[in-house]
């Protein structure tokens, strides 16, 4: 008994996964070496930010996906596709909307033979634990977001799964609904009511992290690798205001925005010069992240937790602004906190001119690709350039989605600090009208 | 002992048939009779059937019959070929690189021209039966509809939400399951939709396919495409109004009993989750919903496909290769579908010339392309002006929401309306008056098709943001800014649909618009719908070729240079979402 408790449950060994390029090859890492353990018992949270592949990786441990290389095992056996003894939560729930909620639970079991009336059995007996009483013929479209979420839980847990896989299940929903999810889904696991052994759960969000895990593992962006594993030894049920809760998750922003090691690298971005994928973020929102850092609340700098509790967000909304200003020299950010620099405090206080004036130049000095369009277009002697061109160039580095997203934001960007003009239409950058 | 009388009350009243119950089993056993009464006249020996037709108005509604089964035989045999064609292109990375090509291709084709290869095909097939020529006439509905479902099917499969499919492959589906249960109910409303507005434009085949006359051969199938065709022989224009008259009532009947249930029917699969989409309504799925004794009846097959879709149905295991070996395979089937392609397509392309070349000369040609060009002109000159007439019309329409409630079904009703049946008012008239056919017969090639036009921009009007028009209101733009800054962009999206439809139906009906006859008067416009017709009543199959395949090119060239750009900008600048 003992032995098979200590024995994992799961394991993952040195798996790597890369992005396919533009042209079809296989491009930068997803996930480096990651390896892992699942034991009976625990819930495990993977946490990172975007980019750090923990979506990647949960598909690759549901079978779902199928790594590039390393292995994954499930009680000793090798894993090759979907297989029985796990189930998945997805963030959206993703139900099908043609069912009702009862055959939506169904399905699973209907698919894999077991018989109608043993199937209904066990499928009311899962929409009653997850407290669905009374809603076995409503439509999805019918539910409200918490409500279909419960139906995709049910869906997991009808299925007797070992292990439960969930994909962030509580970032498409309001707080409050959130919440009580939570709670529900917990006092289930702590009172056994659940047939499952242990759950693997990915969050972005380092709080609801502290209080479901006994385990966190947290991973590194581009590529993702296994930055470090926090125990989690509060007693359930945990409170948020209680200082060993707060300590650990002020531990766990210090350790996700360590600064890199000195190598020559350019903010945290991954890639290098031309090649760096940059996140979408606006210039609306910089500008106003910036004006409440330089406010009196935090008179120029903040502690991360404390910013992304002010501003209602998660970390994977608020490290990408915080990392651009990084980058555009606007601030600095380091141990779990962020502090203006002398650029980023005149920024705050000037005036709409002058904002895109020091932006434009800050843009030109330390985005490699801004400053690779406007020379482009400064020694062409029609000024204009197409979009497709530094396309090209960018999907040498990464994959299609990043290459269009990398370089709507410079577009974004440049528009405002009045690099260049773009025009949609004919899809071309121009010097025209910006003089 | 109280309680359980009335739960023995219930029940007893449960199972008892109610009021609904009668009504839809009278709807449903006529509907039977009809069926069978229909298809006997189907298989009966071709004893020179053009002798059985007769104009007495007696006869209509058997006719009618004849014509609606043919109709239901011809979207039968769509939805077979969509599954099969649509799901291998979907399915297969090879067969796609061509399938898809040959189904555009296809899109564009204008098949009445074709009517008279496939007669003569379907006879020799099933000589001495009706059947040969019942099949030909459902075949020439069946390429009005097929390609344009099969179309959509296909993009629906290509794109089922991905998250659905991850939940379909954790859940372990087999590929037969993962059809039923996930891609088949996700295109389900694409494809009602898309079956219902085939079939909207397959009235107009259904009537020009039945009498046909190819050289000697004449055929007319009991219908009333061949009760019209009589009636204009014999310049009975009492019978051609009895012929519209019926030919209305077919239509609402169809309307009422098939396209809105299954329009309501569909709307379970819709997978925007939010509720806020108004729910089309029915008075025939109400009924259905109220009677006892039918839902029970219906419960049966529903649970019995409900099993076959549950099947697992495994390919037996398949030989496992390697990544590589799997690289190996996917290569040389790469090379084996591309070579085969370009060799068959050559191949084609050789047969074509040989068999053009062989009696056509090349200024064949040149009068073809020429009168391909005046039908094009005539084809864009109508188009703008039901735009003109259309879209303000529409628009104003579309902003009275009551009034657009109103005028939206007529609207999808007149488009469903085979404007093949109102010629020979038309063509009384052109004679009576001795107009110009040139100019007056090509308001034929529009008649049917306008009401696209009409019915997409009352719809885009409808669907217009109410808080932009408040916006366009608090800053007083007025008369020309407002119809050009405001409203034409908004309706833009919905206005090409509308008109893309209207124009590929117009090619089409220059076939038959543009070379009409009264008793013994033809009247006949400049144009390579008169050219393709004529060629077909003379049976010249080398210049029916050369017309059809001029008009594919130009229809070719006329949707990839004015139609796709046009929905490509309408799909990126004027999207409201």
């Amino acid at each position: 008994m003992l032995e098979t408790r200590l024995k994992p449950l799961l394991e993952v060994k040195d798996v790597c996964q890369s992005y396919m390029t533009g042209s079809g090859e296989t491009g930068a890492l997803v996930l480096d070496n990651v390896s892992l353990s699942l034991k009976e018992g625990e819930i495990v949270g993977l946490l990172g930010r975007s980019g750090s592949g923990k979506s990647s990786l949960l598909r690759i441990i549901s079978g779902l996906a199928t790594p590039v290389s390393g292995t994954v095992t499930f009680r000793g056996e090798p894993v090759h596709g979907p297989f029985d003894g796990v189930a998945m939560v997805f963030q959206s729930a993703a139900l099908f909307p043609w069912l009702s909620v009862l055959a939506n639970v169904e399905l699973g079991l209907r698919a894999k033979k077991v018989q109608e009336r043993e199937a209904r059995e066990r499928a009311l007996r899962a929409i009653d634990l997850i407290g669905l009483d009374g809603f076995e013929s409503a439509f999805p479209k019918e539910l409200s977001g918490g409500m279909r979420q419960r139906v995709g839980f049910a869906r997991a847990l009808v299925v007797n799964p070992n292990i439960l896989l969930m994909d962030e299940p509580f970032s498409a929903l309001d707080v409050l609904t959130a919440e009580t999810l939570r709670t529900d889904l917990l006092d289930l696991w702590v009172e056994g009511r659940m047939p499952i052994k242990s759950i693997l759960m990915v969050t972005h969000n380092i709080e609801e992290a502290v209080l479901m895990c006994n385990r966190i593992l947290l991973l590194s962006s581009n590529p993702g690798r296994l930055a470090s594993e926090i125990q989690v030894n509060i007693p359930h049920p945990r409170n948020r205001l209680a200082p060993e809760f707060r300590q650990l998750v002020d531990k766990i922003y210090a350790l996700m925005t360590k600064r890199p090691e000195p190598v020559a690298r350019e903010g945290s971005f991954p890639g290098l010069g031309i090649g760096m994928a940059l996140p979408e973020v606006s210039t609306n929102t910089l500008a106003g992240l910036l004006e409440t850092l330089a406010g009196p609340q935090f008179k120029g700098r903040a502690d991360l937790p404390a910013l992304a509790d002010e501003l209602g967000m998660a970390i994977d909304d608020l490290f990408p602004m915080t990392e651009t200003l990084q980058l555009l020299r606007f601030a600095e950010v380091a141990e779990g906190d962020i502090k203006l620099t002398a650029a980023g405090l005149r920024f705050a206080e000037a005036e709409v001119d002058a904002r895109k004036k020091l932006f434009g130049d800050h843009l030109l000095a330390y985005v490699p690709l801004a400053a690779r369009i406007r020379s482009v277009l400064d020694e062409r002697p029609s000024h204009s350039a197409r979009k497709a061109r530094f396309l090209e160039e960018l999907e040498d580095y990464m994959s299609d989605d990043y290459a269009e997203e990398t370089l709507k934001s410079v577009i974004d960007w440049g528009r405002y600090g009045e690099l260049f003009a773009y025009d949609e239409t004919s899809e071309t950058f121009s010097l025209e009208n910006p003089t | 002992m109280s309680s359980r009388f009335v739960a023995f009350a219930s029940i007893g009243r449960k199972t008892l048939p109610n009021q609904y119950d009668l009504i839809a089993a009278a709807l449903i056993f006529a509907g039977l009779i009809a069926l069978i009464h229909g298809t006997r006249g189907m298989v009966l020996p071709l004893e020179a059937p053009q002798s059985t037709i007769s104009l007495d108005y007696a006869n209509l509604p058997y006719y009618a019959l004849r014509t609606a089964l043919r109709m239901f035989a011809a979207i039968g045999a769509s939805l077979i070929f969509t599954f099969l064609y649509a799901t291998w292109a979907a399915k297969s990375r090879h067969a796609e690189r061509f399938l898809i090509p040959i189904l555009d291709i296809l899109q564009s084709v204008p098949i009445l021209g074709f009517l008279s290869f496939t007669v003569t095909f379907f006879l020799g097939l099933f000589p001495g039966s009706t059947l040969g020529a019942e099949c030909a006439a459902i075949f020439a509905i069946f390429t009005s509809q097929a390609w344009n479902m099969a179309f959509s099917f296909y993009q629906s499969l290509r794109n089922v939400p991905e998250e659905l499919e991850e939940v379909a492959s954790s859940l372990m589906l087999s590929p037969w399951q993962r059809f039923w249960q996930l891609e088949t109910p996700y295109a389900m409303p694409g494809l009602i939709w898309n079956t219902m507005m085939s079939m909207s434009g397959g009235w107009f085949f259904v009537v020009a396919s039945e009498a046909i006359s190819v050289g000697n051969t004449t055929v007319s199938l009991p219908g009333i495409g061949s009760y019209l065709a009589l009636a204009i022989d014999h310049k009975r224009i009492d019978a051609v109004v009895a012929a519209i008259l019926t030919m209305l009532l077919v239509i609402i009947i169809y309307d009422q009993l098939l396209f809105r249930p299954l329009v309501t029917f569909g709307g379970r699969f819709r997978v925007e989750l939010s509720g806020g989409e108004q729910e089309e309504r029915s008075w025939v799925v109400l009924l259905f919903r109220r009677t006892r004794w039918l839902r029970a009846i219906a419960a049966g097959p529903a649970q019995l496909f409900q099993r076959v879709a549950l099947w697992r149905l495994e390919l037996p295991v398949r030989t496992n290769l390697s990544p590589s070996g799997h690289r190996m395979k996917e290569r040389i089937l790469d090379v084996l579908s591309i070579g085969g392609g370009i060799i068959a397509g050559l191949w084609a392309l050789w047969l074509v010339y040989r068999y053009v070349s062989a009696h056509l000369t090349l200024a064949e040609l040149g009068v073809a392309v020429w009168l391909t060009f005046l039908t094009m002109l005539r084809v864009i000159a109508l188009i703008a002006l039901a735009t003109l007439v259309w879209v303000p019309i529409g628009v104003l329409i579309g902003l009275n929401p009551r009034l657009a409630e109103k005028i939206q079904p007529l609207a999808q009703f007149l488009a469903a309306f085979p404007a093949n049946v109102l010629f020979p008012i038309a063509v009384v008239a052109i004679v009576r008056f001795s107009l110009n056919p040139d100019i007056w017969l090509s308001f034929l090639i529009i008649f049917g098709t306008q009401w696209y036009i009409l019915f997409n921009v009352v719809g885009g009007a409808t669907a217009f943001p109410h808080d932009l028009r408040e916006a366009a209101s608090s800053f007083k733009v007025r008369g020309l800014d407002w119809w050009v800054m405001v409203m034409l962009p908004g309706i833009f999206p919905y206005y090409v649909t509308g008109a893309l439809t209207a124009s590929g139906g117009s090619w089409n009906a220059s076939i038959v618009a543009e070379y009409v006859k009264w008793g013994n008067d033809t009247v006949q416009a400049h144009g390579i719908g008169a050219y393709i017709a004529a060629a077909t009543a003379a049976g010249d199959y080398p210049k029916i070729v050369l017309g059809v395949a001029v008009m594919s090119v130009f229809v070719i060239f006329f949707n990839r240079i004015l139609w796709r750009p046009l929905s490509r900008i309408a799909e990126r600048r004027t999207r409201l979402s």
